[in-house]
C-alpha cells in the first residue's frame, strides 16, 4: 500500500490545522505552505509519523521574492523523501523580508547545518538556533548575500569588459 | 660517434669572445641561459586548462624539451607558476600563499582567459584575473588554450629570463611592484 497525498494532507490538517495550507500537486511533487514559526513543530513530525515517514531530508534552500509584500519576502523551501514508499514532499515557509528569521531543523536532521549555512550564506537567512551559522561557499569577507535580487551578478571589478568591443553599444564610440 | 652525428640538440651559447681554450660573456647571459633551460613548473591547475596543460607535459608535446621536465608540486624548488582554470575569490589568498612560498627568481604565466581575466566568469564569487593578486609575465589566451599555446607562452617567458638582469630581483623597481601587491 503506498502512501497517498490525501493521506499526508488530512494528518497535517488534523494535526496543525491552519499552519499547513495551499495543498497542491506541483509537476510530481506534492507540495504545501506552512507558517514560519511551526516549522521544526510540522517537520519533526513528518519524520517521526509512523505512517508518514520522510526520513530524509533532501534540500534545504531559499528563494528571494522583491516583488512580494515585505511578509512574503523570502521563503525556505525544504524537500522531504519518505524512503520505504519513495514518496517526495515539499514544504515552503514564507518569511518576512524586514527579519528573515525561521527556527533550525538542523537539531531534527543534522544534515540541515550545511544546508541552512548555504542558505544564510546567499540569501542572509537567520537559522535561528542554528550551532555554526557562518558562510561556508562564499569568502569571509564578503559583506553581501549576493542570491539576494538588490545585489549584482557581475563583478564591479572588471576591467576589460567594454560594451563597444561586444557590439552592446549604438554608437560604437 | 662525433657530436655532429648526434640527434641531441644544444642550446646555441650567447654572444661572447671566444679563443683558443676560452669563451667570455657577461654573467648576465649564462645566468639568464641557465635559468630559461630549467624552469621548474608547478602546476596550479583548477579546471579544463589543466587538462590542456597535462597534454603539454606529456610525450607528444613535451615540455621537457625546454627543460622543463620536473614538475614541482612543492612552491619552495618551482620557478614557473602556471595558474590555469578559474580562481575563485575564496582561492585567492591560497594562490597568494603559494606565490610567496616560491623562492626568487620565480615567474608567473596565467594560462587562459579564466586565470587571465575571469574569462566568462564575471561574478561576485570569481576573481577577475590572477593579476589582482600576485604579479603576471605571461598571458596565454585561449578558452581552454591548445598545448602548442602553452609552449608558445613557456617560450616567450623563456626570452624574458634570457634578458633578465641578475639584479633585477634586487632593483627599486622589483620591490615596488611587489609592495604594489602588498608581499612580504
Amino acid at each position: 500500500m503506498s502512501l497517498e497525498t490525501t493521506e499526508i494532507q488530512d494528518k497535517l490538517v488534523e494535526t496543525f490545522g491552519e499552519s499547513v495550507f495551499h495543498f497542491n500537486q506541483e509537476k510530481d511533487v506534492f507540495s504545501f505552505e506552512v507558517a514560519a514559526d511551526k516549522i521544526t513543530a510540522i517537520v519533526l513530525f513528518l519524520k517521526n509519523d509512523p505512517t508518514l515517514r520522510f526520513n530524509f531530508l533532501t534540500d534545504v534552500c531559499g528563494v528571494h521574492y522583491p516583488d512580494n509584500e515585505t511578509e512574503r519576502q523570502f521563503s525556505v523551501v525544504y524537500h522531504m523523501h519518505n524512503w520505504y514508499e519513495n514518496k517526495r514532499i515539499k514544504i515552503k515557509a514564507f518569511i518576512s523580508g524586514e527579519t528573515p528569521d525561521i527556527k533550525t531543523i538542523s537539531t531534527i536532521f543534522p544534515s540541515a547545518n550545511w544546508m541552512e549555512r548555504e542558505t544564510w550564506d546567499f540569501y542572509g537567512i537567520n537559522f535561528i538556533g542554528h550551532p555554526q551559522l557562518k558562510r561556508i561557499l562564499n569568502m569571509d569577507e564578503m559583506v553581501s548575500h549576493p542570491m539576494r535580487k538588490e545585489f549584482p551578478m557581475e563583478d564591479g571589478g572588471r576591467t576589460d569588459k567594454d560594451d563597444r568591443f561586444f557590439g552592446r553599444t549604438q554608437s560604437n564610440r | 660517434m662525433k657530436m655532429s652525428d648526434s640527434n641531441i640538440k644544444m642550446v646555441a651559447p650567447p654572444e661572447g669572445v671566444s679563443g683558443e681554450g676560452f669563451f667570455a660573456t657577461t654573467l648576465n647571459d649564462v645566468v639568464g641561459l641557465a635559468r630559461a633551460n630549467s624552469l621548474w613548473p608547478l602546476p596550479f591547475a583548477t579546471s579544463c586548462c589543466g587538462i590542456e596543460f597535462m597534454a603539454t607535459m606529456a610525450s607528444h608535446y613535451d615540455l621537457a624539451r625546454f627543460g622543463s621536465e620536473r614538475v614541482s608540486f612543492s612552491p619552495r624548488q618551482a620557478d614557473m607558476l602556471l595558474v590555469m582554470g578559474t580562481i575563485s575569490k575564496k582561492m585567492g589568498p591560497i594562490l597568494r600563499q603559494v606565490y610567496e612560498q616560491m623562492a626568487e627568481p620565480r615567474w608567473v604565466i596565467a594560462v587562459g582567459a579564466c586565470a587571465s581575466s575571469g574569462g566568462v566568469f564575471d561574478t561576485y564569487s570569481v576573481l577577475q584575473g590572477i593579476d589582482k593578486v600576485i604579479p603576471v609575465d605571461v598571458y596565454v589566451p585561449g578558452c581552454p588554450p591548445r598545448p602548442e599555446q602553452i609552449v608558445d607562452g613557456v617560450m616567450r617567458l623563456q626570452d624574458l629570463v634570457k634578458s633578465e638582469s641578475v639584479r633585477r630581483r634586487s632593483s627599486p623597481e622589483y620591490q615596488e611592484l611587489l609592495k604594489s601587491y602588498n608581499i612580504k
